[in-house]
């Protein structure tokens, strides 16, 4: 008698609920021909000077692994590259960690500093990995409801109100994802006071941070007296459009990186060598590409931004990331059921706001890394279904 | 301001300026003004497209001249240079540094129209030292624009 699986997966992956789109994913599959505003990562590929380089190390014969923390070079050119932009010193040989995208910085983080049962507080709604890397290691996500009256910032009182003894960690991600929201160095300064008179570790994922527009981005760790306890994540996905290569970091107290490292080492062993290189080039030379890229984006957000207002589904102005975020309220459907008739009777798509957590109800993510023809098509479709379908 | 609207329509010359407007945040009567005034002065020469002619079947042939020049008191290279982009033939025409001074593109419907020119109005200008004629055999790229071949982005459908 052969053995029944059923039941033998762990009771903590089964933990996590299964992502309550997926009936929206298969609908997906099933229709050709959409406008895709759901795609959460750049429509560039990736620099050319950046994929010449790999090229060339694979043809010098650069094929193997490398130290688990990661090319020492690639670690140098980080820590001058964080020195350089935000006036942090980090020791490339014990502060820094190359990881497999902010993916495995997130669960790394997540296991390298929680034991069962640790509470870490992050924003409703927020990126779909936070909760699940939290549930992964043990703890217990504890979500933080945020709106668009207050343009789904997080508000350090809030916060406070949710620690416990079992609190360990706040974890944010400013610019964010789904909503596009970026937070003032004041509102993220009140946060750090959060953390500091509670003694907690603030995890900031910090992956769009060259995606402003108008705005400065501010990285926690430069925030007074909070650099120790901060894990800043970073990656190179989204700046340097770099999503399949698989790269990113951890900038940290040495203990955290030690013990992040000591999971990494025997899971990961180390990123792999061709997205080391490339990483290399792009903090070396990529800053004109990723700033091209930037001045591009910003021309479909205000495209996208007037547009959704426009045809009347309210639309904050998200200053960070390439994501927009209105309200679908007007409607009277639900984020789910708008975006299923929306695929169905325009083929357009877009993300229900409840993807990334109960407050994106009313909601629903769209993304514009995508041409400003293909935006503008999709607006009008759009424009058309908000019309036929409007409650009075 | 009209360095973000000259990029923006150096991209795509059909960008409207309610677009631009949306794109930039300045108001539309104000894009349209920049732009009328950029035309007038000449900041934007004229709008046009770039075309693979090759798949239509229609073949111009293009050679790049050098042109060895004596330059001349008090005007240089430029009154030479201003004989030869009169030629409508002459599509472009620059000044370079190097071991030849003018860099003439020609455009024509036959090799012989094209050597006939060179032979007949350009070699014989007062001042032209001698000229190399480089047929042109392949376009590859035109204007940052890759034109067979070009890498297709391919995503997943959704990505969270
Ligand atoms: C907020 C956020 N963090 C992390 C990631 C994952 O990034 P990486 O490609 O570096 O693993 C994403 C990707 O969509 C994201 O939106």
């Amino acid at each position: 008698m052969s053995i029944r699986v059923q039941g033998l997966t762990s009771q903590r992956v089964n933990q996590i609920a299964p992502s309550g789109i997926r009936r929206f994913f298969d609908l997906l599959a099933s229709i050709e021909g959409i406008i895709s505003l759901g795609i959460g990562e750049p429509d560039f590929a990736t620099p050319w000077h950046i994929r010449e380089a790999a090229i060339y190390s694979l043809e010098k014969g650069y094929t193997m692994y490398t130290s688990n923390l990661g090319m020492p070079e690639l670690r140098q050119e980080l820590s001058r590259y964080l020195k350089d932009n935000y006036e942090l010193d980090y020791d490339p040989d014990s502060e820094l960690l190359i990881t497999v995208g902010v993916s495995e910085g997130l669960d790394l983080t997540m296991r390298a500093i929680l034991n069962p049962g640790d509470e870490v507080i992050m924003p409703d709604p927020c990126y779909v990995s936070y909760s699940a890397c939290v549930i992964l290691a043990g703890g217990t996500p504890i979500m933080v409801p945020t709106n668009q009256e207050s343009n789904f910032e997080i508000s350090a009182a809030d916060i406070e109100a949710r620690v416990t003894n079992k609190t360990k960690a706040i974890l944010i991600g400013y610019p964010a994802n789904p909503t596009g929201a970026v937070m003032s160095k004041e509102k993220l300064a009140q946060i750090a006071e959060v953390a500091q008179r509670h003694q907690l570790l603030v995890i900031s994922d910090e992956i769009y941070a060259k995606l402003v527009y108008g705005v400065e981005h501010t990285c926690f760790a430069t925030l007074p007296e909070i650099k120790e306890s901060t894990i800043l994540l970073g990656g190179f996905s989204k700046a340097y459009a770099m999503t399949g290569w698989r790269i990113g970091y951890a900038a940290a107290n040495k203990e955290v990186i030690a013990s992040m490292n000591k999971i990494h080492q025997y899971t990961m062993l180390c990123a792999s060598i061709m997205a080391q290189v490339a990483a290399i080039e792009a903090l070396k030379s990529g800053e004109s590409s990723s700033a091209e890229m930037v001045e591009e984006y910003n021309r479909r957000r205000l495209t996208i931004v007037q547009g959704l207002n426009d045809i009347g589904l309210s639309c904050f102005e998200s200053r960070g990331a390439f994501y927009a975020f209105p309200s679908i309220k007007g409607t009277g459907m639900t984020s789910e059921e708008f975006a299923e008739k929306l695929l169905i009777e325009e083929k357009v798509a877009v993300v229900p706001g409840t993807a990334f957590g109960e407050c994106g109800e009313g909601h629903v993510r769209c993304c514009y890394a995508t041409s400003l023809a293909d935006i503008e098509e999709a607006l009008s479709r759009m424009g058309r279904f908000v019309k036929k379908h409007k409650k009075v | 301001m009209i360095k973000e609207i000259l990029k923006i329509l150096e991209n795509d010359a059909r960008t409207t300026a309610k677009q631009i407007s949306t794109m930039t945040g300045t108001p539309s009567d104000e894009v349209a003004k920049i732009i009328k005034q950029a035309e007038k002065d000449r900041t934007i020469l004229k709008y046009k497209t770039i075309i693979n002619w090759e798949k239509v079947g229609d073949e111009q042939v293009w050679a790049l001249i050098e042109v060895k020049v004596a330059p001349q008191r008090d005007v240089g290279f430029d009154s030479i240079a201003e004989r030869i982009y009169r030629f409508p033939q002459a599509r472009s025409v620059y000044l370079l540094s190097g071991t030849y001074d003018l860099l003439v593109l020609v455009a024509g419907k036959t090799m012989h129209e094209v050597a006939d020119f060179v032979s007949q109005k350009l070699a014989p200008i007062e001042g032209v030292q001698g000229t190399v004629t480089h047929f042109m055999l392949k376009r590859y790229k035109e204007d940052g624009e890759i034109l067979e071949g070009r890498e297709e982005i391919r995503r997943q459908p959704v990505i969270l």
